[in-house]
């Protein structure tokens, strides 16, 4: 058991200039077999292992991670956290997800920062008026806590907001999410890490997979650059990347790589204090707790493995979001940065059993996975320990691409953030 | 101690003659032409320019140019304030107004220095460990007041009065700094006849030349420099700029740079010159010249106001005449900070030297010797001394020290009331990495420099780690000459310089007190990252340099890292005993500097955001009082209010006028693409879910269009013109995606196909008239064709003059009158609008709007693709596989229909809705569901796609998608409403109006 | 921002002077053979994409220039271009060699049946 943080752990190291914290993961070798093993130690496999060890009890299991935790789009993205969806499936997961989120400090005993400052989605024309309506009655009858608003109430709730009824697209009303917010990625996926360590699940960094072993129909082992790991089920969660480690298993998958963009500004004193997105222009913003504008776009158009993106996606966005708030036209971009982003013919997750028995498979969160981790890792683990889908996962398997049951958010007339 | 430090003379870069006023925190401070804000301020005597970010610990002036992290000002009032500029950067013009940041209510008198007493409960990464309980409290109580004390300057207030602009460029070489490497290898290209573009981020070229020393071929580097920097102004393929920061490097070599045109003089703006200027440069070749930056070290409370870089104290000498103090220590483990010692002692100020090396027996520390300064060698700063709140330092420590040694063992004091450090010089290579160049590590520099990169981009002199003046010149020249595409080798120079000694790292210094206990060594001074909380993080397994980062927030300062970058690395080194190397970098981002929101949207904004689409009878509609709608890219009349009328009732009355006069719409926007060559009709029915290769010459048809997955896309009415030329109709916003959709399907799978596909949207203006009066007006228009039912039966063509205009009458109805769309070219749009308007007059012909369209079109229960269906829907389940067609074997989206949940039971299907009270009319999107429950959850059946009240019928329609609908004919179902009302609504089928057609064939 | 260059009307420029238009070279099952199409074979040509880290082979099309559309190999990591060919072609032999994993079973595959028909 690791010793809890706290304000008094805190008060008391700081005696002693914080020389006696511990580690908040080991860094073990892998062992020889694992009942199971997730690939990729980013939030979503993080969380799978958390709860394959919580609530499954399943603690002899390694999370491989080929670079360091957390390190692929678990901490490059925007952390919009809400779960406004269209479709019954989408808001079961994302609901799931943001209401772990609710209390994910206290379960993780690690602050994960969540803030639901409110999650605002801009009506700029009435085709998107008409479509965020639908997506309101649809979400109140599911029973989330989501209204929609005023112009007035856009403008009191974002007072930076650019109000001029003779502006491109005036503000028309917006769909508001109060309990949507932001969280803390990297905290998300450390916490995670830190409990699932707690819980004895080895997390192995610096362990690229080369290979999946199978015999028959069957999985039987992972070979990494440290050496064989025995284990009958394999969950891979490697978003960008899980194209390449499926084809190890003869798995080919409905994905597609790309770059999607994010940057900040310098930091400045409070001047929005909820999530704002606006989808007719294709943009988004929020402030951190450090005071940078948070800001999102769109993908390029072209499948991109290099984690920098182009500039054109991002000047569009800007140039909206210089619409939308014109006070940010004197405040300075400070970084941009690129993610790969695994985007599936619908635009939905994946969450499934494979043709491969003991062989499972998480991803194409695309744009918004951040949001999902814990739900995504719920029903993941769930399904792996198990052996069948979830029932929030089940309409996200593999299936629905040959059944024709798409899972098209597009329809909302929201980007899927 | 606040005496001005202005020297008495010197200052390559001020005009003392010119005298310049402005205000720094509401007081009066003056300066001359040529000063920052951080010499003009310094002169003054104030050395505090702002607090830190978590510690709000005074800080002074630490740089020299953009590496600058700790003096951050904002200038300028109200919507013109810009926040967080560098102070170093800021050049002074009359009447400024610059404030300092992050401090309350004063520099000198700072609430937020409480946290400084309080940081021992601090350290990095200490919120991930506390604020969680109680569970609330993080969004009401903690996060607020952390966003409150975060941040460092204020937003403007208000819109952006000025202006910016972008430029594309495409040049041969373009060279990235204005320095001594810069200026050789932009004249070695410039010779060969190469276009070349400068850039510089400084008012003037030369970068550190003037505080370098040496000569080349006997000139000073100040005067080679500006002699170069003549020559490059007056070159006619040469562009030199200024003020220029090259703030990223993406693929395929594309440069952007960002100019300040106008910000040190805002008397510009006046004359219309944009404030920022983007260049988007694509260039053959990048030669990267940017030089190095001098790094830090990390001694105990290094970021006292008043310990500044060697290289900055030195430059504010040479280039203001303003003096860092006193009475300093120059604390270096090189030679190269010898030079201010040298200089300083030169001004007349008083200094010392601590070099932590066990020997200094290079040039420079002899001159220095030779000249009286007195130079201790193995020795470090082991304490700071300051006034209370730590704002003056009044002395230091120095102690005998050995490479590697942690803990002070014999100490003495010094005076003095600055320090000027240097812990060595880093390549500037940010530019390199941003598009993935590789870099290594060098021992001999203890930094990283360039290695390979897969683009066309050089480094050279400093940038690439070569610090001999005789090495860079040569460097310099070779890539200039070679990249220029035709390799006429420039002579090089003759360079002369002392000869520096290697340096010694130092990534710690010991000090006063046990080993590292409530010192605070500064690494990232901004955002107050210490080389404990570096320790602290590898401690506790953050040990990817990544999560270091990311865990005590180093490197993620306004300055990303410039100063911090190597020292932090070097900390992290020893801590987990790897070398640098193995320890790693964090990734270069772009962009290098911050640069403007505003320079990225350019001309973007306002008017030029998204340009509206106007059709050729836009300002009409304006003229006589429409209310619009943004339609794709189009702005439609909404509808035609007159005084006094509401918008509803100004719809009601379109749509009556429709049903019983005549309407007149304006149905420009419509997409109009012709398909033309003798395969066209066998490509419609690959596009089409329908036939149309049976289409008779002169017929209109219905079509419906899907995509591969099965799902409706589009839809329109299009005519056969000929046996080998259609024109399609598409939906407002289809055109431009329709045609390019069918050239997609031409061009890459049916490549054999003869035919041409032009989209012809805006070469025709297009109108409906519209109902039982419409063929009265045409008639009135002296048409060259036969208007009878029987000549021109609904859905035909016919194509043939109205008095002079040219047309094409398509005899088609969305309204379920009798109607004709008349298309004319566009140019002629206006003047048959409104002769139209005046023919109908006395019929009674009135203009109608978008919402009485749709209105019209649901009282008949026609569809429009993206109400009725959404991106989802198939064409059987709208109820039209009539229109599927079972006879052809192959067109887009059939075999998906095939898939098991498109055909499966329980799809939602297009129904027409009756509410049980007339007067209510159910919300758009509004769902009904299985059973009505106190609360939800409910499970859901479908949702409503269109809903109006429609004045034809004196009550409310609608059309829902309901699972399993059109079996549920003549069902009531439920939708609960927010508040609480459930609504009761029959199930019926969706031709509400007219429902044999008999107004159509008229 | 990448440079790309029409190979039918010899455009060069910016990436937003073209449209990207996704995977090259994949097989539509029902312009050939409607009636037997499977389920399969249809997700297949839907949705599953060949996805490598390296040399990937696509559409693109001349936006702002001719209006054609082309085909391009292209490097995914580094982003560089290594050929760009006509929509009804393959690409360069020399690329083809350079394929590697799914895209060089594809060629092996493609070739072997031109080869035969």
């Amino acid at each position: 058991m690791k010793p809890r943080y706290s304000v008094f752990s805190l008060a008391r190291n700081a005696m002693n200039y914080h020389k006696d914290w511990e580690r908040a993961w080991r860094s073990p070798a892998p062992k020889e077999e694992y009942d199971a093993v997730i690939v990729g130690a980013g939030g979503h496999g993080l969380a799978t292992a958390y709860y394959l060890a919580k609530n499954h009890k399943m603690t002899n299991i390694a999370v491989v991670e080929k670079g360091w935790l957390g390190g692929g789009n678990t901490g490059r993205n925007t952390t919009i956290i809400r779960s406004n969806y269209l479709q019954d499936p989408s808001i079961a997961i994302y609901e799931l997800a943001r209401s772990l989120y609710e209390d994910l400090s206290q379960d993780l005993n690690y602050n994960v920062m969540f803030s639901p400052r409110g999650v605002l989605m801009l009506c700029q024309t009435q085709h998107e008026f008409r479509a965020f309506q639908r997506t309101a009655h649809a979400n109140r009858l599911a029973g989330l806590d989501c209204r929609m608003v005023t112009p007035q109430e856009v403008k009191e709730i974002v007072p930076i907001i650019n109000d001029d009824p003779n502006c491109r697209y005036p503000i028309l009303g917006a769909y508001y999410q109060p309990r949507g917010g932001t969280g803390r990625h990297d905290a998300v996926a450390w916490g995670y890490a830190r409990g699932a360590d707690a819980m004895g699940v080895d997390i192995i960094q610096n362990c690229e997979v080369t290979g999946i072993e199978r015999d028959g129909g069957k999985v039987v082992g992972l070979e990494t650059t440290r050496g064989v790991i025995k284990t009958k089920k394999i969950g891979v969660v490697t978003a960008g990347h899980v194209s390449t480690i499926m084809d190890m298993a003869g798995v080919r998958m409905p994905i597609e790589s790309q770059c999607l963009q994010a940057l900040v500004s310098e930091p400045i004193k409070p001047v929005i204090d909820c999530v704002v997105m606006a989808n007719t222009v294709h943009g988004y913003m929020s402030q951190s707790d450090k005071g940078e504008l948070v800001i999102g776009g769109g993908t390029d158009p072209y499948k991109n493995y290099s984690q920098r993106g182009s500039f054109p996606a991002l000047e569009h966005t800007v140039a909206a979001l210089v619409e939308t708030f014109p006070i940010i036209s004197r405040l300075r971009m400070l970084r941009l940065w690129g993610g790969i982003v695994d985007m599936t013919g619908d635009r939905s997750p994946i969450i499934s059993k494979t043709p491969v028995e003991g062989l499972y498979v998480n991803c194409g969160w695309g744009t918004g996975g951040f949001k999902a981790i814990p739900g995504s890792g719920w029903v993941f683990a769930d399904t792996i320990a198990n052996d069948r889908p979830h029932p929030i996962a089940e309409p996200f398997g593999l299936n629905r691409f040959q059944e024709g049951r798409l899972i098209d958010e597009s329809v909302a007339a929201a980007v899927a953030h | 101690m606040s005496k001005p430090y202005r020297l008495g003379s010197g200052g390559r870069l001020v005009d003392r003659t010119k005298k310049v006023s402005f205000t720094f925190d509401g007081k009066s401070v003056s300066g001359f032409q040529g000063d920052t804000v951080a010499s003009a301020v310094l002169a003054s005597g104030q050395r505090v320019f702002g607090r830190s970010f978590k510690y709000h610990r005074p800080r002074g002036l630490v740089g020299l140019g953009s590496e600058e992290m700790n003096a951050l000002v904002g200038v300028g009032l109200g919507a013109r304030h810009e926040p967080n500029l560098r102070a170093t950067q800021v050049e002074i013009f009359n009447g400024m107004a610059a404030v300092s940041q992050n401090r309350w209510p004063s520099l000198n008198w700072d609430v937020g220095a409480i946290n400084n007493q309080l940081s021992r409960f601090f350290p990095g990464g200490f919120y991930y460990k506390t604020f969680m309980w109680p569970q609330s409290f993080w969004k009401h109580v903690y996060e607020p007041f952390i966003r409150r004390a975060a941040g460092l300057g204020k937003a403007p207030e208000g819109r952006d009065p000025d202006s910016y602009e972008q430029i594309h460029v495409h040049c041969d070489v373009l060279v990235i700094g204005g320095g001594i490497a810069g200026l050789a290898a932009a004249e070695a290209a410039a010779a060969n006849g190469a276009k070349v573009v400068i850039a510089d981020e400084n008012p003037q070229l030369g970068g550190l030349a003037d505080i370098s020393g040496g000569a080349i071929d006997s000139q000073s580097l100040v005067d080679w420099t500006a002699a170069k920097g003549a020559k490059l102004y007056a070159a006619e393929n040469v562009h030199v700029l200024n003020r220029t920061t090259v703030v990223g490097h993406w693929h395929h070599n594309f440069v952007m740079l960002f100019e300040r045109v106008a910000d040190h003089d805002p008397a510009l703006l006046s004359q219309g010159v944009p404030r920022h200027r983007l260049w988007k440069v694509r260039a053959h070749q990048v030669i990267l010249a940017t030089g190095s930056i001098e790094r830090p070290i990390a001694f105990a409370n290094n970021d006292r106001p008043g310990v500044m870089l060697a290289s900055a104290a030195r430059g504010m000498v040479e280039r203001y005449g303003v003096a860092p103090g006193s009475n300093g220590v120059v604390f270096t483990n090189n030679d190269d900070a010898y030079q201010t010692a040298i200089v300083l002692k030169h001004a007349g100020v008083g200094v010392r030297v601590a070099d932590s090396r066990a020997r200094a027996e290079g040039a420079l520390p002899s001159k220095a010797r030779e000249m009286g300064i007195p130079v201790d060698t193995g020795s470090v700063i082991s304490a700071v001394n300051t006034t209370w709140g730590g704002l003056n330092i009044t002395g230091v420590k120095i102690a005998s020290y050995r490479k590697g040694q942690g803990r002070v063992i014999k100490e003495t004091k010094a005076e003095a009331d600055f320090v000027a450090m240097s812990g060595g010089w880093n390549p500037a290579l940010h530019l390199w990495c941003h598009n993935g160049g590789k870099i290594r590590f060098d021992d001999a520099l203890q930094a990283f420099r360039p290695d390979k990169h897969h683009d066309h981009i050089t480094a050279i002199g400093a940038a690439n780690g070569h610090f001999g003046l005789h090495q860079i010149l040569e460097e310099a020249y070779h890539a200039g000459s070679k990249l220029s595409g035709h390799g006429n080798l420039h002579p090089v120079p003759t360079a002369q310089q002392a000869e520096e000694r290697p340096l010694e790292p130092i990534w710690f210094a010991p000090a006063t007190g046990k080993y590292n206990e409530g010192n605070k060594h500064f690494i990232d001074y901004q955002n107050d990252v210490t080389a404990a909380d570096l320790e602290l993080a590898q401690r506790e397994g953050y040990e990817s340099v990544e999560h270091t980062k990311r865990y005590t927030t180093f490197g993620m300062a306004t300055d990303q890292g410039k100063t911090s970058n190597i020292n932090g690395l070097g900390v992290i080194s020893e801590a987990s005993g790897k070398t640098i190397p193995e320890v790693g970098i964090t990734t270069f981002r772009p962009p290098y500097t911050p640069f403007s929101f505003g320079s990225v949207a350019g001309v973007l904004t306002k008017d030029l955001f998204l340009p509206i689409r106007r059709t050729a009878i836009y300002q009409w509609h304006v003229d006589h009082g429409a209310v619009f709608e943004p339609v794709g890219q189009w702005r439609r009349a909404y509808t035609y209010p007159k005084a006094g009328e509401t918008n509803h009732q100004s719809i009601d009355r379109e749509i009556l006028g429709v049903r019983n006069k005549v309407g007149l719409l304006d149905a420009s926007t419509l997409g109009k693409i012709e398909i033309k060559g003798p395969d066209a009709a066998e490509f419609l029915d690959r596009m089409y879910t329908n036939m149309f290769s049976t289409l008779k010459i002169g017929k209109c048809r219905y079509g419906l269009m899907m995509n591969e997955l099965g799902f409706l896309t589009d839809d329109g009415v299009t005519v056969r013109l000929s046996d080998d030329h259609f024109l399609m109709h598409t939906t407002s916003g289809g055109a431009d995606r329709i045609s390019a959709w069918l050239e997609e399907w031409l061009q890459t799978e049916w490549t054999h196909y003869k035919v041409f596909v032009t989209n012809v949207t805006e070469n025709w203006s297009q109108f409906a008239i519209a109902g039982p009066r419409a063929r009265d007006v045409l008639k009135k228009l002296d048409p060259s064709f036969d208007l009878s039912n029987e000549a021109l039966p609904h859905m035909s063509f016919v194509e043939g003059k109205l008095g002079a205009y040219p047309v094409r009458v398509y005899r088609i109805s969305f309204s379920g009158e009798l109607s004709y769309e008349v298309a004319t070219p566009s140019s002629y749009g206006l003047g048959l609008w409104k002769d139209i308007v005046a023919a109908g007059a006395e019929f009674g012909l009135e203009p109608y709007g978008t919402e009485a369209l749709h209105v019209l079109r649901a009282e008949k229960g026609y569809i429009v693709v993206g109400d009725e269906t959404d991106g989802t829907t198939t064409p059987i389940d709208v109820g039209l596989e009539g229109l599927v067609s079972k006879k052809k074997a192959d067109f887009l989206g059939k075999r998906s229909l095939e898939q098991s949940f498109l055909k499966g039971p329980n799809r939602k299907q297009l129904v027409g809705l009756l509410t049980e009270d007339p007067n209510d009319v159910l919300p758009d999107g509004a769902y009904a569901v299985r059973h009505v429950k106190d609360k939800p959850p409910m499970e859901m059946i479908g949702q409503v796609t269109s809903s109006y009240r429609s004045p034809t019928l004196g009550r409310s329609i609608a059309m829902a998608l309901i699972e399993n609908g059109r079996n549920r004919m003549g069902e009531t179902i439920s939708f609960p409403l927010p508040g609480g009302k459930v609504v009761r609504a029959k199930i019926t089928d969706t031709v509400f109006y007219d429902k044999e057609g008999a107004k159509l064939n008229v | 921002m990448l440079v790309v260059k029409c190979p039918v009307c010899g455009a060069e420029g910016d990436e937003t002077d073209f449209h990207a238009g996704g995977q090259a070279h994949v097989r539509r099952p029902a312009t050939t053979d409607p009636a037997h199409v499977t389920d399969e074979e249809q997700r297949d040509y839907l949705f599953i994409r060949i996805n490598p880290k390296g040399l990937h082979f696509e559409r693109w099309r001349c936006d702002r220039g001719c209006g054609k559309w082309f085909h391009a190999a292209r490097d995914t990591v580094t982003m560089e271009f290594k050929a760009f060919y006509g929509i009804t072609e393959l690409p360069p032999m020399d690329v083809i060699a350079q394929a590697k994993g799914q895209w060089a079973e594809y060629f092996e595959h493609r070739l072997k049946s031109e080869h035969k028909a």
